[in-house]
């Protein structure tokens, strides 16, 4: 006879354990199912954690939790072939509690992660793959893994199963994504003596930074890529939208190396030793793309429910707030005994009224908008570089000179023209 | 009804591990904890004959408290309960030492419920020494069946069992009176995936865990680092071989190079090509 538990969540990233998390500590029986050896094992991110929603579900959990650095400094690179226009802030108090982000490592920090959610009363069982959902009458009823006697049944199954959410997609709550809504990202874990980041980063102890970098580091793709310190290792990485890989034939591992050999990227991860190489999808399809997340005994988290906002490098912390107010609608159906769509699309709304619904509605058409115009990218990224090149190159000529041939290389008055419309575009989507 | 022992190890996965050049010791935190390959087949054997026999198979270990996790990979292969005695005392502990605390544990769990056979993997793969095994059927005084690849039958109304042990040209049956020790080869058997019920029962299992104050008449000296005659005097990794040449092209220049090669190197073929 299978068992039935409360709720069983697929997947232990940071949607299905905080989901978890908070399920056991409200006394449910729950189940947490990884696919992977252990927590983590299969996930990848860039590596920046925010403090707020994690500290939503443990208070101070950063004092325990294995957290690499405390970023105290973000910077923003626009790259040219040969130059880099760099924005940068760094604030002090990012340094002192509360914190506003970390860099984490997300093998070690997953596996933490749901050991926390295990000591408050969940069940995880890992390398135990959910091959599909049980369906009677139209309701969710369980789960199928891929294990002999593999039945399980619950009242709730939360698929907190990632990107590509086959479990969702088997249920007709998404189709196959189109390449211009997700992203493909390659990252490397690079060794570094931790005294020669803090030196060649200029940090503190336990202090850290990030690099966001725009342009040429994607070949004009619309993409970033990024550079953060670990407490040993770097990660280096490039994220780019699989319908620019396609258009222009570029293999994601070609513009790592590219990144990696960029002449102003270079000097930062010298005498590093590659550890470890990843890849993943990013789901950046945004609010359009969000698909249905409720239905008969069954919601949906985090990246499976495509919760990513691309232009703020933001998805782990959703994908917390999800799990946290799946588990919230879950314990409140479970309180009237009654797990029907109607009843769990309380997640929806927590979820819509919350900072993950209202940033994916603020940035519903950013990434459309610059997928469609390249030109961001390609030309204008370029242009600022050799305007701040003229600008600050010392040669005689007078700074009224230099800015009259600043303003004569944005081209006739009909392309300055249209350079005022697209920055007016892009201040719309992004507003 | 059997009952089956099977002595298992946590151990480093060395086919990742790192050395630390300066120490020449394992970085053991360079390397995730699994249970040791060997005793994942000792334990499915065991599984094996119970489901065969009747019986209940019981796991055994020595090893820090994480170990637990070693433990509960063996009830999802199918073990019934596990054991672990976790110490500072066997700290250090080398073959001679571990067969000792290992034999105190034996003879704690037989006296509850007495044992027909005990059942190791060949070897550890960070230790390779094979002698854990046989250290405890010494000191238990049963007989020891080393290089076990086939058990063909365990009868314990009769008192005895018979196995192929693993020769270097072929293999012997050997008959032995029970109870007695296996040390069993990976070929012996194939572990299964399994089952999600084993999983469940695996992520909730709580072994019975022992400290030396629990074991009874031992001698404290026999224990741990005191009790290990073994000294370590060195130890290295293997020089890497250095140099060489790597062969490219299609297979047929590949093999044109390595003959011409094998030839001037060797001079393998001279003297066959100067007799034609």
């Amino acid at each position: 006879m299978a068992e039935k538990f409360d709720v069983i969540v697929v997947g232990a990233g940071p949607a299905g354990t905080s989901c978890a998390y908070t399920l056991a500590k409200a006394g449910v029986n729950v189940l947490l199912l990884e696919r992977g050896e252990y927590p983590g094992s299969k996930n990848v991110m860039g590596g920046v954690l925010y403090r707020k929603m994690m500290e939503d579900i443990i208070p101070g959990f950063y004092k325990e939790a294995p957290v690499e650095r405390l970023i105290v400094e973000q910077r923003f690179m626009l790259l040219d072939e040969k130059s880099a226009v760099t924005f940068s802030y760094k604030g002090l108090e990012w340094g002192e509690e509360p914190y506003n982000n970390f860099t984490v490592l997300r093998a070690k920090f997953d596996q933490w992660f749901a050991e926390k959610a295990v000591q408050q009363g969940a069940l995880l069982v890992n390398e135990t793959v959910v091959t599909e959902c049980l369906v009677e009458n139209g309701k969710v009823i369980g789960v199928r893994t891929d294990r002999p006697d593999g039945d399980l049944f619950a009242d709730v199954v939360v698929l907190a199963d990632g990107v590509n959410s086959l479990l969702a997609k088997s249920l007709g709550f998404h189709k196959e994504f189109r390449p211009d809504e997700v992203a493909l990202a390659v990252m490397e874990v690079l060794k570094l003596d931790r005294k020669i980041i803090e030196d060649r980063f200029s940090l503190e102890q336990d202090q850290g930074c990030t690099f966001e970098i725009f342009g040429d580091a994607t070949k004009g793709i619309l993409g970033t890529a990024w550079l953060y310190t670990n407490k040993d290792s770097l990660n280096i990485g490039v994220g780019a939208m699989l319908s620019g890989l396609i258009k222009n034939k570029i293999k994601p591992h070609q513009l790592l190396d590219y990144v990696k050999k960029h002449p102003i990227i270079r000097p930062y991860i010298q005498g590093t030793e590659q550890q470890e190489y990843l890849a993943h999808l990013i789901p950046e399809g945004g609010y359009r793309s969000i698909p249905k997340v409720v239905g008969d005994g069954v919601i949906v988290v985090g990246d499976a429910a495509q919760l990513v906002n691309a232009i703020h490098r933001e998805g782990s912390n959703m994908a917390m707030t999800s799990g946290v107010l799946a588990a919230e609608a879950i314990l409140e159906a479970k309180a009237a005994g009654d797990f029907s769509a109607s009843m769990l699309d309380s997640y929806r709304q927590r979820l819509m009224d919350s900072f993950v619904g209202q940033d994916m509605k603020k940035y519903k058409d950013a990434t459309h908008h610059f997928e469609k115009y390249p030109h961001y990218f390609e030309k204008y990224i370029p242009l600022m570089n050799r305007a701040a090149s003229q600008m600050f190159t010392v040669d005689g000529s007078s700074k009224w000179e230099k800015q009259k041939k600043i303003w004569r290389e944005l081209g006739s008055a009909k392309e300055k023209w249209k350079m005022a419309r697209d920055l007016m575009q892009a201040w719309r989507v992004m507003k | 009804m059997l009952h089956i022992v099977a002595c298992i190890k946590q151990v480093p996965d060395t086919k990742i591990i790192k050395m630390n050049p300066k120490t020449n010791t394992m970085d053991r935190s360079s390397a995730p904890a699994i249970l040791n390959p060997y005793d994942a087949h000792a334990v499915e054997e065991a599984v094996r004959l119970k489901k065969r026999y009747g019986g209940t198979v019981s796991v055994l270990t020595m090893g820090p408290p994480p170990a637990v996790k070693a433990i509960r990979k063996c009830i999802e292969i199918g073990a019934d309960e596990g054991y672990m005695i976790t110490d500072r005392a066997f700290a250090g502990a080398d073959t001679l030492a571990t067969s000792y605390a290992l034999t105190k544990a034996l003879e704690k769990i037989a006296k509850e419920k007495p044992i027909d056979l005990i059942i190791c993997g060949k070897m550890t793969i960070d230790g390779d020494t094979g002698q854990v095994g046989p250290g405890i059927a010494r000191r238990l005084d049963i007989p020891p069946l080393t290089s076990v690849k086939k058990v063909v039958e365990v009868n314990k109304q009769q008192g005895y069992a018979i196995v192929h042990r693993k020769l270097e040209d072929g293999y012997e049956v050997i008959q032995s009176a029970l109870p007695c020790l296996f040390s069993v080869e990976k070929e012996i058997n194939e572990v299964p995936y399994s089952p999600l019920p084993n999983m469940l029962r695996a992520a909730r299992y709580q072994p019975v865990i022992w400290a030396v104050s629990d074991l009874e008449d031992v001698d404290r000296t026999l224990l741990g680092l005191k009790g290990s005659p073994t000294i370590v005097a060195k130890v290295w990794p293997p020089e890497k071989p250095k140099g060489g040449e790597m062969l490219e092209g299609s297979a047929q220049q590949q093999v044109e190079r390595l003959m011409e090669i094998l030839q001037q190197k060797q001079e393998l073929f001279a003297g066959k090509e100067a007799r034609a």
